[in-house]
């Protein structure tokens, strides 16, 4: 998400470590990101497919006892 | 493996008839199946239940209970009687046209099908009684397979615009204080002592929910404390041992029913499990206690007693960190993860002992069985987040904390509460487990190919098959059937013949297959497998 505003100013050591740190890091929080927009797909979908009243359908439903 | 099978009671519920007859709606249920394989053409399906060798007062410890000191919902030998004039109380008159009642005017309440399963009316419940498989993985085919012979049910009613819709559900609750079972069975040598069961399989049943609980929002039988539990069932237990199934359940089910040669076998009957949707948490349920019985049977169970298992198993499943201790009579203070550890290095050796987990010599599913128990355990130890493809109440739990962060909710929440209930509607469009399967969040062990071709075939590798094929090929001539027989009426013979099947590993399609090719009378084929042809499969 805001990965990318935080271009950090290049510390110490720029000539050396050059952008060798910088590709690793970005792949999990790509992921995680991803990860946070599936979640959001997923329960946007099932908005979609819960019964309209909860709290009706859920005190309604009542069974008699079995095993 | 091991013979093994299970049993569904289905939630049931018409959301337009509020206070709808469950009994009669789940009459209903098994209505349109029978109508459903009919159109369908595979045999006549509608084959009645035989219960003659039903002996649910047998009690595993020695004795059988008096059947005027049981309870009334222990009787489960006698046909349940649902007339007309029942009916008609129930719901009206015009409930009496339902096509499909037999001449004494009473409703369908029991079917054998093709696959070699049972769907009958159980108490208030429609209920689908898998037919009996060998492995773990059978065990999760033909089990989902009823929840597609639920789904075909449901829509069949659904397409009756006359009467009102119903719902099915592969729960175990309705956080009303009613609980209803999903039940494993296993075949075990009657040889076995039952105190070593017992001693056995407690510490097992109390920690095993943390890899095959179903999960569910509320705390308590009536769901009066707000929160998320491991488990379905387990506010719902009483004791530790007895003969109930519907009142005081206890742990370890004692009901002595072999459904088999009964000085040679036992069958354990198991009611603690929760219903399972997740294909990983019900392969394990079935794998994992399938190895644990061997333990018992080599003597190599872990030598641990849990001290007040009861509240221990509720304790396990009120805490989804895991973090929860159990005291053993040791002394120890004990993880539900550890006591999966100690069982699974103890099924571990015994499987490098005997050969049945090598890969090339061994049994097939030993390998496979220890390898997933192996990996979840050490998930959910870790990370139990990261076993929501696999563990049904991590994937519960992973959809329910996706709705409190976006939206707020407290675990009182009407919405959470129908999350829960939702996620085991049936019908893929609706039931939030088949969303998150269509998604590809969670894992499949069975393909869904398989499943479905689960549906109309029975298992190959046990008598199930021989029911099974009897009902789709000779179904007009056989007028009951049971676990341990199948009974055909000949034209012509003038008698009922009863044919036993009182071995579980006979009557594969091995030993009969080719019988059942040869003949397309049930005349013939009866003429060659009782007369003097061999091979004759039973008994």
């Amino acid at each position: 998400m805001a990965a990318q505003e935080q271009q950090q100013p290049q510390s110490r050591d720029t000539e050396t470590e050059v952008d060798v740190p910088e590709a690793p890091p970005a792949a999990p929080e790509a992921q995680a990101s991803d990860a946070t927009q599936g979640v959001d797909d997923l329960l946007d979908e099932i908005d979609g497919v819960l019964e309209s009243n909860a709290e009706e359908f859920v005190r309604a439903f009542v069974q008699k006892g079995g095993q | 493996m091991r013979v093994m099978g299970s049993e569904t009671e289905y939630g049931i519920h018409a959301p337009s008839a509020p206070g709808a007859n469950a009994t009669m709606m789940s009459a209903r249920i098994i209505q349109a199946y029978a109508t459903v394989t009919r159109q369908r053409a595979a045999g006549g399906a509608e084959t009645r239940w035989d219960y003659t060798d039903e002996e649910p007062l047998h009690d595993a410890r020695g004795w059988t209970v008096d059947r005027a000191s049981a309870d009334p919902s222990q009787l489960t030998d006698q046909p349940p009687v649902l007339d007309a004039e029942a009916v008609a109380l129930a719901y009206g008159r015009q409930e009496l046209e339902l096509d499909g009642q037999d001449e004494s005017g009473s409703l369908l309440m029991n079917m054998v099908l093709g696959n070699g399963a049972r769907l009958y009316v159980d108490h208030a419940h429609p209920e689908y009684s898998s037919p009996e498989v060998t492995n773990p993985r059978d065990a999760v085919a033909w089990d989902a397979a009823g929840d597609l012979v639920a789904l075909a049910t449901v829509r069949k009613v659904a397409a009756d615009t006359s009467l009102p819709p119903i719902n099915l559900y592969k729960n175990n609750t309705d956080n009303k204080s009613v609980s209803y079972g999903s039940h494993e069975n296993y075949l075990m040598p009657r040889s076995v002592p039952f105190g070593d069961i017992i001693r056995g399989l407690t510490p097992f049943f109390v920690s095993r929910q943390v890899i095959c609980g179903a999960g569910r929002v509320g705390i308590g039988q009536d769901s009066s404390t707000a929160g998320y539990q491991i488990s379905q069932r387990a506010d719902f237990f009483e004791a530790e041992v007895g003969l109930e199934t519907t009142i005081r359940r206890p742990i370890i089910n004692t009901r002595d029913e072999p459904h088999a040669t009964a000085d040679k076998y036992r069958r354990l009957h198991v009611i603690i499990g929760d219903a399972n949707l997740s294909q990983v948490s019900n392969y394990l349920k079935f794998g994992t206690t399938a190895m644990v019985l061997s333990l018992i049977e080599a003597g190599q169970a872990p030598r641990i007693e849990v001290h007040e298992p009861v509240q221990a198993l509720q304790a396990i499943s009120h805490d989804t960190t895991l973090a929860t201790t159990v005291r053993l009579l040791d002394g120890r203070r004990v993880t539900a993860l550890d006591i999966q550890w100690m069982y699974y290095e103890a099924a571990a050796k015994l499987a490098q002992e005997t050969g049945v987990a090598d890969s090339v010599t061994g049994d097939g599913h030993t390998h496979g069985v220890l390898e997933r128990w192996e990996s979840t355990l050490s998930l959910l130890g870790s990370d139990p987040a990261a076993a929501a493809s696999s563990v049904e109440w991590v994937a519960k739990k992973s959809l329910l904390e996706g709705y409190r962060n976006r939206d707020g909710l407290g675990w009182d929440d009407a919405r959470l509460g129908l999350v829960d209930l939702q996620w085991s509607d049936i019908r893929p469009e609706k039931g939030l487990y088949y969303r998150m399967l269509s998604r590809d969040r969670m894992i499949r062990i069975v393909d869904d190919a398989d499943i479905a071709r689960a549906v109309g075939e029975p298992p190959s590798d046990t008598r199930a098959y021989f029911r099974g094929r009897c009902v789709s090929s000779f179904g007009k001539d056989v007028v009951g059937a049971s676990w341990d027989s199948v009974i055909f009426d000949v034209p012509g013979l003038g008698k009922l013949q009863r044919v036993p099947t009182r071995e579980p590993l006979r009557g594969t399609r091995a030993l009969t297959g080719a019988l059942f090719d040869r003949h397309k009378e049930a005349g013939s084929f009866l003429a060659e497998l009782l007369g003097q042809k061999p091979p004759p499969p039973k008994d």
